[in-house]
């Protein structure tokens, strides 16, 4: 399922997927339906659309055409069946496990995630009595050891936010199977340009949109995309897929949508009782976005590559995190799963420790000071006096983010220029003028 | 299950513009199972959709009448829809064959390889593990309101999709 439509390629489906000239007007780029709700023809269409018989727009909390051809457009470009936006990232993640989970269900999850995905895990979800069992991306067999028989899934993010641990998808794939749960790959940070996380094993991807895809900083969305692949019916861990859901009179998810029964269900219960759609607006912005995805990730890629070369080498830098380089620990993997670049995001320790991070972020001029992460612009952030400060000093080192380090998100200006900027911000840091340009 | 199956897009939407009347094998009149989902789809994109289905016989499902066996019809249908147990096609497809029916459709989940052999011998078309209502949905592109990936791209102007049920759906009515 998830190659047939590679008769395309990534640039064409960026640009085209799911969106052909509108059949009433012609318009050729996707309009934006700014509307809340759609008539119905007389009761009866309404009462099929309500109880999922037919396809067509209710309200635009459920879908909405212009939301429904970028869900379309990144459902091709992760190689899915179907696709469910939501109103951020963060959005995306608890719908997905709004699938899975019901009180005292668990997760095993990647240790190294986005801060704020962590407390949203392990603080804010203990409130749905559901639980986090947290894991080392970098051993699978670490993930095997918290497998429980209240497991219900397995989250990683394919390249971690911030210091760009590469996750062995494949391997984690294999101990989801085993366990009979499935994968779930936030694959944010290297995009489905660089990585597609479906071809190596996972079973549903999440997104912050907010990042890549729209990559322009400007619209904040997320998007939960059906592998299709997983059997919902192997076990019986599942029933909100393969049991009867009293509000749709009893329809069972995996079985009247088959493949992409998992983005069906986020819609009709997950966006219909939580309410976290993506506004038509946001979507605009985004699909714009995507369709220059390829160019912009190759020069992010190219860019951050350069940038961590220069890093390395500066006097002021203690250690640099990214995977593209070969003194990485994760090389070997980022290569076999991002060969074609391994993202733009990456952590450096300084020597000069907590408080050279701090001097160094308010001394850049180019790069931008700001909580965020895949924009044109580079940006520069001190995880422990900002995103991750809400974590103690243990959780902090295990997710990557000590005292020490400094995150960048390299942009697309020109590369001479993010290093000069940052080798006056480092020699002004360490308060000698050292430098190594 | 052997190899997947792959049915080329022009096949499909051939067999889905040609095909008027359909007789649905198995056709439940519970309103909320995935065979009332597809037959209701089909019947209000203008299909006429006859449930053949002994438990329900002479009962009234989605404005016809049902009746118990591909025999009891006055006239061969287009094609033949299956919504029974894979193990139970091939007795449909010998129905099939013998009232003269040129398409059978197996629905999601059914598969019987030696059945769709002996239907394609006798000159019928045949497709395995589909539902007609999502490939309709697919091929004629309403499927993506939902945000499914039909893994079709167009720069032409489509037909603007038909909302408008055609006159006779759940509802009878006089005008």
């Amino acid at each position: 399922m998830t190659d047939e439509h590679d008769d395309y390629g990534v640039e064409t489906l960026a640009i085209h997927a799911g969106a052909s000239p509108d059949p009433t007007t012609g318009a050729r780029a996707t309009p934006i339906y700014q509307t809340t709700s759609f008539v119905f023809d007389d009761v009866d269409h309404a009462a099929s659309l309500f109880n999922l018989q037919q396809f067509g727009n209710i309200y635009s909390r459920l879908t909405n055409p212009t939301v429904s051809v970028l869900e379309e457009r990144v459902a091709a470009l992760e190689g899915g069946t179907a696709a469910c936006a939501t109103s951020s990232g963060h959005a995306a993640q608890f719908i997905a496990l709004l699938n899975l989970m019901r009180p005292g269900d668990e997760i095993i999850s990647s240790q190294k995630l986005y801060g704020g995905s962590i407390t949203q895990f392990a603080e804010t979800f203990p409130q749905f009595d559901w639980h986090v069992r947290f894991a080392d991306p970098t051993d699978p067999a670490s993930f095997e050891a918290e497998v429980t028989d209240k497991t219900r899934a397995i989250f990683i993010e394919s390249a971690s936010n911030p210091d760009g641990i590469i996750a062995d998808i494949e391997a984690l794939s294999a101990v989801a199977k085993k366990a009979g749960v499935p994968l779930i790959c936030d694959n944010t940070m290297p995009s489905p340009y660089l990585c597609r996380p479906l071809k190596h094993g996972a079973d549903i991807v999440v997104h912050s949109m907010t990042k890549y895809l729209g990559g322009h900083g400007n619209s904040m969305g997320g998007i939960i995309v059906d592998g299709g692949s997983f059997d919902w019916y192997q076990n019986d861990k599942f029933p909100l897929m393969t049991q009867p859901t009293k509000a749709y009179h009893g329809v069972k998810f995996a079985e009247t949508f088959g493949d992409f029964g998992f983005a069906v269900r986020a819609k009709a219960i997950g966006l219909r009782d939580m309410g976290p759609c993506l506004s038509p607006f946001n979507a605009f912005m985004i699909l714009t976005g995507v369709e220059t995805l390829p160019l912009r990730m190759q020069r992010h890629a190219d860019n951050a590559l350069e940038v961590a070369t220069f890093l390395e080498g500066h006097p002021a830098v203690a250690w640099v995190s990214y995977p593209g380089l070969a003194s990485s620990p994760h090389h070997a993997v980022a290569k076999r799963l991002m060969p074609r670049g391994t993202g733009a995001v990456f952590t450096i320790g300084l020597k000069g420790g907590f408080d050279a991070g701090v001097q160094l972020v308010e001394t850049c001029e180019l790069l931008s000071h700001l909580a965020n992460i895949g924009d044109t612009r580079s940006l520069i952030i001190h995880p422990a006096s900002t995103t991750h400060r809400q974590l103690d000093e243990t959780q902090q080192k295990a997710a990557g983010a000590g005292p020490e380090v400094v995150r960048l998100s390299i942009g697309l200006e020109t590369a001479d220029d993010i290093i000069a900027d940052l080798d006056q911000a480092l020699s002004a840091a360490v308060g000698s003028g050292q430098s190594a340009a | 299950m052997s190899d997947a199956l792959h049915y080329d897009d022009k096949v499909i939407a051939r067999i889905l513009r040609r095909v008027r009347t359909i007789a649905a094998v198995g056709l439940s009149a519970n309103d909320m199972r995935p065979s009332y989902f597809s037959a209701l789809y089909m019947k209000n994109k203008g299909y006429r959709v006859i449930p053949v289905n002994p438990r329900y016989e002479g009962q009234d499902i989605l404005g016809e009448r049902a009746i118990a066996s591909l025999d009891d019809l006055e006239a061969a249908p287009d094609m033949v829809q299956v919504f029974r147990r894979s193990e139970e096609a091939p007795a449909v497809v010998e129905d099939a064959i013998r009232i003269g029916t040129k398409v059978v459709w197996m629905q999601l989940g059914v598969r019987h390889d030696e059945a769709a052999k002996r239907a394609e011998e006798a000159g019928l078309d045949v497709v395995m593990d589909r539902c007609p209502k999502i490939e309709y949905g697919r091929l004629f592109g309403e499927i993506g309101w939902i945000g499914v990936n039909r893994r079709t791209i167009s720069a032409k102007r489509g037909q603007a999709v038909q909302l408008r049920r055609p006159k006779g759906g759940l509802r009878k009515r006089d005008t």
